[in-house]
């Protein structure tokens, strides 16, 4: 319980640190960008509230003090009130935001359970075949693999499988063009021909690093006198592997795992902007291309959200399968 | 006619494979153990002890590997057999208990699940039977039954150690191997934890090989002795002819080391030296270097075993007595 | 940007055995490197582009900024990877670019390392209310998503010289790096050779610097290489998504010029895909270098001999 509170504590204190940062950093830049930006609300023509908002938002024209502006802008984020988008004028951020929310988690979502689960196992596999065949090839490969910018594999695959060999279809989420969304068969089958390549970057991208860690702490637990005296005790192979070796392996490695969710978000982005994959990600970087504030500090915010939530779980996942945790005061 | 012995280990070698080349901690070890015989091995850190425990076992991890001689138990040779061969002896004829059982028992799983993993690999078994079976092993060690449900973390030092020797009771084995289950406790509860293992010894009749450098402690509970130094077996015989008339000089040393409670006060002499290296070992006899009674030939002769009386000893100054091989 | 290898520190501080003084240590790693596979390739491709960086002008005799030549053209024995949509030589590009990215990476390599030294080991000896506070501080920087928030950074500083990027990555980058050393130091602060230096009369700083940082040498070195692969990949992420300053010469940037011009679509795939194999390469080398590091410093990781007898 303590140690939940204590997790919780950290998420709500990390929270507070992103939200204040998005307040600070328009207003610490030299030539405070926003005023661009308001320059250009200003000729969309735009109502006063959103004006206002905006205001409130970026501090600018404001007669108050800085700490009043602080306070103004808690109250907008924990009413999710993140503004006008400007490039989309006059959605608000959160509905423009939840066009593209789907596109992501469906993407990173499946990717990064699956690079988890193959990953892993592999990993196991590869520590408990020491000097064995798997274990020679595996781990100077995916040493080199995830060294490899995700961009530069996407647009390698892009290259070869989309220009060349005409086998999947190189940008976009779906054929904007011959389909509209619903749920039919043909709209199924047309987002996952255009998912699998970005898919596929982010999958062997991401691996590499979790069969790696997942191996290198096997190999140390391997060594353990409690794996010794599972083999003294004649427990089968798996058994050892699984329930002694791979349970107590993957201990260290679970937050770390969610930690590196951050990198596999960066990747997420990386690959959408390559595919034109109508993403979170791709959107945050037409926000930037477009100064659009406004969406950017969103979507910032809800990347940060999503990754504390994994690390969270993580931390309450490792509290669940290792009783020492939860002994601890 | 005597009975067959239930372990016999002939001419065990193990060598540690390393990419500059072989280094050989265990060199050329043989012993027997009968039936319900209490066997003490000692000597210093670094000897070569629980090298030679894990090789009976056949637990060696690489680097180490058996590099020559036989270990027959129940007349087989467990040497070169595979994982699956072994576990049909396993557990149920020959268990282990190693030295520290926060480090030995599964961290994360209960105390009952150990258990209940040990039962379950060699028979089918009720869960109702694992259960009894469970709980009347830890009341054999005097632990309450209710810690089944706990986590090692959870219990204290000596309950964790006497827990790791209930389990390795659970199939009542013919021998029990034990690498210095007592070193990491405090000297009451050493003793206590002897004694137990002593009594359940007579009642059921296992046979122990019990690793230790506490010569002291071994002395009480144990029929036949061993004394090991850099690899190599120096004395081997019954426990109470080596205490009365040591006659390696490194026995002599090492009963010298620690005082007696009955008897004239005598100031304690040391051993002096270091361990040599078993990557390269002194000449001839290894302990030629730290020997007060050390002689010409000693660097030059690697001495071997001589039957002297019912003992068994490595030195040059009791050649007279036959090798015994 | 890529995954990092040695994201989850795969030596556990304490299973490290210290290295010794100062250049004891940098000679058992030499020895290290020259003896180990995977250490020799990194060091080789590592030494291959310092050179360029250094000497760009020999091995690349065009200017790579001059659109001097005609656009498109294929390989030749002229321009060893063609010419871009702008009629620039691309082979020159690359080599010039080199060296802008060996300074990102090296600078913010140290820097980063510096600052996460500086605060793991004042973390672990000073302990208490200084501890505490230090660590939310790296925690907090440490979950929070780095790439987004260079991103937003960036962004707010409408695209920033190499010098911009250099500062923002540092100041980001440094808290896993911290806290993996601060948990070497706090194993470290107990052994005995410490505790000795202690007794003997010792000040803490004189302890800290001639004893405790040395001993953990070997543990910032791979620091330093994880450090140097990130600022190479967030940084040439960064210039191609068009964050950093597009008139330098760097692959990133060359990137972001191939792919303003859809040079994969319009039939200049060498445009796009030699920069990022570049990147790719300097990146294998860091990351193999650094994999040896592990195993340099954890010799259960070595790669095993599987012996004569069953496997064990």
């Amino acid at each position: 319980m303590r140690y939940a509170l204590r997790r919780l504590g950290f998420f709500i204190l990390t929270l507070w640190v992103a939200i204040t940062l998005n307040f600070l950093l328009p207003r610490l830049m030299p030539g405070n960008p926003a005023l661009a930006m308001m320059a250009k609300f200003h000729n969309q023509g735009v109502t006063p509230q959103t004006l206002h908002t905006l205001e409130i938002l970026f501090g600018v024209n404001s007669h108050q003090s800085l700490i009043g502006q602080y306070f103004g802008y808690l109250h907008q984020i924990v009413t999710f009130n993140f503004g006008t988008s400007l490039d989309e004028y006059p959605a608000s951020v959160t509905s423009v935001i939840g066009s593209a929310i789907w596109w992501t988690v469906g993407l990173v979502g499946i990717t990064t359970v699956l690079a988890f689960i193959l990953g892993t196992g592999l990993g196991i596999v590869s520590a408990w075949r020491r000097g064995g065949k798997l274990d020679s090839i595996v781990p100077p490969t995916f040493v080199i693999t995830s060294a490899i910018p995700y961009f530069w594999v996407a647009m390698v695959l892009v290259l070869v499988f989309a220009l060349t060999l005409h086998w999947f279809p190189s940008q976009g989420g779906y054929y904007v063009t011959t389909d509209t969304p619903g749920f039919n068969l043909t709209f199924f089958q047309d987002v996952v021909n255009h998912a699998f390549l970005p898919a596929f970057a982010l999958l062997i991208t991401t691996i590499g690093t979790w069969i790696l860690t997942m191996r290198n702490t096997m190999i140390t637990t391997l060594a353990e006198d409690y794996v010794r005296m599972a083999r003294a005790k004649g427990l089968p192979s798996w058994r050892i592997m699984l329930d002694y070796a791979a349970r107590n392996a993957i201990l260290p490695n679970l937050t770390g795992f969610a930690m590196s969710l951050g990198f596999v978000v960066s990747g997420a982005i990386l690959i959408e902007y390559v595919f034109n994959y109508p993403g979170v990600g791709y959107m945050l970087l037409q926000a930037v291309s477009g100064e659009d504030y406004p969406l950017m500090q969103g979507l910032f915010l809800l990347i940060t959200v999503t990754v504390l939530f994994a690390i969270l779980l993580a931390d309450i996942l490792t509290a669940i399968l290792d009783p020492r945790t939860r002994a601890a005061r | 006619m005597p009975e067959l012995p239930l372990l016999e280990v002939t001419g065990l070698s193990v060598d540690y494979v390393l990419d500059q080349g072989s280094v050989r901690a265990v060199d050329d070890v043989s012993f027997t153990v009968d039936r319900g015989e209490f066997l003490g091995i000692v000597g210093e850190s670094g000897c070569g002890k629980s090298t030679l425990l894990f090789a009976v076992a056949q637990l060696l991890s690489p680097p180490a590997v058996v590099a020559g001689g036989s270990v027959l138990f129940q007349g087989t040779n467990l040497v070169g057999l595979t994982d699956d061969q072994l576990s049909a002896v396993r557990w149920r004829d020959m268990s282990v208990v190693m030295q520290s059982a926060m480090n030995a028992l599964n961290p994360v799983t209960s105390i009952g699940a150990q258990f209940k993993d040990a039962m379950r690999a060699h028979g089918k078994y009720s869960a109702e039977e694992i259960t009894a079976r469970s709980a009347e092993v830890l009341r054999m060690v005097g632990i309450d039954p209710v810690h089944l449900r706990s986590y090692p973390h959870q219990l204290s030092g000596g309950m964790r150690q006497r827990s790791m020797i209930a389990m390795a009771l659970l199939f009542t084995p013919d021998l029990v191997i034990m690498d210095e289950p007592t070193s990491a406790l405090d000297v009451v509860a050493q003793r206590s934890l002897m004694v137990q293992i002593k009594e359940l010894q007579q009642t059921f009749g296992f046979a122990v090989i019990f690793v230790t450098h506490d010569m002291s402690l071994i002395s009480h509970f144990s029929d036949r002795l061993m004394v090991m130094y850099a690899g190599q077996v120096d004395e081997l015989g019954v426990t109470r002819q080596i205490f009365d008339k040591p006659l390696h000089p490194y026995t002599q040393g090492l009963l010298e080391a620690f005082p007696s409670i009955h008897g004239p006060r005598v100031p304690l002499k040391g051993i002096p030296g270091n361990p040599p290296s078993l990557a390269s070992p002194p000449s001839g006899c290894r302990f030629h270097p730290r020997c007060p009674s050390a002689f010409d030939r000693c660097p030059a002769v690697t001495p071997d075993l001589y039957a002297v009386g019912g003992t068994l000893v490595r030195c040059l100054l009791h050649e007279n007595g036959s090798p015994s091989r | 940007m890529a995954m990092p290898v040695s994201g989850v520190p795969t030596q556990t501080p304490a299973a490290q055995a210290p290295t010794g003084s100062g250049h004891h240590a940098l000679a058992r790693i030499g020895r290290a490197v020259r003896s180990n596979r995977k250490a020799t390739v990194g060091t080789v491709l590592l030494l291959i582009f310092i050179l360029i960086a250094l000497f760009p002008g020999v091995i690349a005799h065009d200017s790579p900024t001059q659109d001097a030549y005609a656009p498109q053209l294929g390989i030749s024995t002229a321009h060893l990877l063609g010419t871009n949509h702008y009629g620039q030589d691309l082979f020159s590009q690359l080599v010039y670019g080199t060296r802008n990215v060996l300074i990102i990476a090296f600078v913010v390599g140290l820097a980063t390392t510096g600052i996460a030294v500086l605060i793991g080991v004042a973390a672990a000896y000073l302990g208490g209310g200084w501890d505490g506070t230090l660590n939310v501080l790296t925690d907090v920087l440490l979950v929070i998503p780095l790439f987004p928030l260079l991103i937003i950074i960036a962004a707010y500083a409408h695209g920033g010289t190499t010098l911009v990027l250099i500062a923002a990555i540092t100041l980001t980058s440094w808290s896993y790096t911290a806290r993996q050393l601060r948990a070497q130091a706090l194993t470290l602060r107990n052994r005995d050779f410490l505790a000795a230096a202690r007794v003997r009369g010792e000040r803490q700083l004189y302890i800290i610097m001639v004893e405790v940082i040395p001993t953990m040498t070997s543990l910032i070195v791979a620091s330093f290489l994880t450090n140097a692969l990130y600022a190479v990949l967030f940084a040439s992420s960064l210039q191609f998504i068009g964050l950093g300053d597009p008139n330098t010469v760097s692959w990133g940037t060359t990137l972001y010029w191939a792919e303003n011009n859809a040079a994969l679509q319009t039939g200049e795939p060498l445009w796009a895909i030699a920069p990022g194999a570049c990147i790719a390469v300097l990146g294998a080398a860091f990351a193999l270098l650094n994999y040896a590091f592990d195993e340099i410093g954890n010799p259960a990781l070595r790669p095993v001999r599987n012996p004569r007898s069953k496997r064990a």
